[in-house]
């Protein structure tokens, strides 16, 4: 196959967010089948890879990065990924997932874990990975290149920037399309 | 009425003597953001994206405040200037919580709009999650810190239009907070006459009718000018 129509490596990732990123992925529709044709999905909830592979040409990250696991996941992708999106307000800003940060952290596994009995008990902790003091945005986890915005970002965003990634022009969303919330 | 001359980009206009200068620049189709000005209202210089490049002066000054002079020379954009706004907006998202999604003016919002235009598609500086409170004392009305921009408009209004002054501000810079009366809660104020021009004057989701949820608050300040002529052209006398 000639290089320039080689398919890009595409992976997506969910770290501290609810997946509507990824549900909203998924609603672009008819847009799918043409991004098929374009990229293979290499890793990400939407495919069984155990582990996130090299040489990944864009990744779209939800989510912000809350724990260490979060926080070791996000270099692996910065080091095997060409272009790193923050995909969806939570990867941006923070946002909802960050709305912890006022509440110190043994408060926080006092209340959910603790307190509260299963399916969410106090032996879920065994394996929580230790929470961040603060959530933070992934730009200040690791270098990002682009942002999309939005909770989640529409259909509309999601596509042009997939085609102006995959296209390599420049991603020029109007100020309707790039409002966060 | 006399008119004087000014280089607004280069390009000679005329404006009227005495005119604020934000308004001159308005009045030639030129898009200057703002946060805390509100035609009807006193200006303040708060919200700081006004600023223009002013020959003469050694920096930069805000043209809410500024009165239009003869021969001056004014460069409303550029990028410097466009790099100073962009990092006001996002100074004002890191200084409290503005959780967009959860908000109750999402969509309507003036703050998260202006992000938008001003191309800021993410914030560079830590966020500082204050604890901040919510009041929800008062009946129909509440006030969610967390969502404030500080631009004083609700002060403004309260004072200068319903003539209440029930609103005002405590502690200074960074610790700003809007208070009702003598810092009492807003439901036992006595001086509030629970007109709701605070609410509908509130650029961001930080005064709201109580009730509301995400994204059902939507304000409108076209009342003001109504008033405010109806008031100082005496359009109610008969």
């Amino acid at each position: 196959m000639n290089e320039t129509l080689k398919k890009k490596r595409l992976a997506t990732v969910w770290l501290g967010g609810c997946s509507g990123c990824h549900m909203s992925l998924l609603d672009i529709d008819e847009a799918l089948i043409a991004l098929v044709d374009r990229v293979d999905l290499v890793y990400g909830p939407l495919v069984d890879a155990k582990e996130y592979p090299e040489d990944v040409d864009i990744c779209l990250v939800e989510g912000a990065v809350t724990n260490v696991e979060n926080l070791e996941l996000a270099r692996h992708i910065r080091t095997n990924t060409r272009t790193v999106v923050s995909f969806g307000d939570c990867a941006v800003t923070g946002n909802v997932t960050s709305m912890r940060n006022r509440i110190p952290i043994s408060d926080l596994l006092n209340a959910v874990y603790h307190e509260a009995s299963a399916p969410i008990g106090v032996e879920a902790l065994k394996v929580l990975p230790a929470l961040l003091k603060k959530v933070i945005p992934l730009h200040q986890a690791i270098r990002v290149d682009l942002f999309l915005p939005g909770c989640p970002p529409g259909s509309e965003r999601i596509t042009a920037a997939l085609n102006a990634l995959l296209d390599e022009t420049e991603l020029d969303l109007q100020p309707h399309m790039r409002t966060f919330g | 009425m006399s008119v004087i001359t000014l280089t607004i980009n280069g390009e000679l206009v005329s404006a009227r003597s005495g005119q604020n200068l934000l308004e001159a620049i308005r009045d030639q189709g030129i898009k200057l953001p703002t946060l805390c000005y509100l035609d009807g209202l006193s200006t303040r210089g708060g919200c700081r994206l006004c600023l223009v490049d002013i020959s003469g002066y050694p920096r930069l000054q805000t043209a809410c405040t500024t009165t239009a002079t003869e021969g001056m020379v004014v460069v409303t954009h550029n990028e410097k200037i466009n790099r100073y706004r962009k990092m006001i907006l996002e100074l004002t998202f890191a200084e409290r919580n503005h959780t967009c999604a959860v908000c109750v003016s999402n969509e309507h919002c003036e703050l998260q709009t202006m992000a938008a235009e001003l191309g800021m598609d993410h914030v560079r500086y830590d966020y500082l999650n204050p604890q901040l409170g919510i009041d929800i004392s008062h009946e129909k009305y509440g006030v969610d810190h967390n969502r404030c921009i500080l631009c004083l408009r609700c002060v403004r209004v309260c004072d200068e239009v319903e003539g209440a002054h029930t609103l005002d501000v405590r502690h200074r810079g960074i610790n700003s907070r809007v208070i009702t009366d003598l810092n009492r809660l807003w439901g036992e104020s006595e001086s509030c006459t629970e007109c709701g021009k605070c609410v509908e004057v509130c650029p961001t989701g930080a005064l709201f009718d109580k009730g509301m949820s995400v994204g059902e608050m939507k304000k409108k300040t076209n009342f003001l000018r109504r008033i405010l002529d109806g008031r100082e052209k005496n359009q109610w006398n008969r």
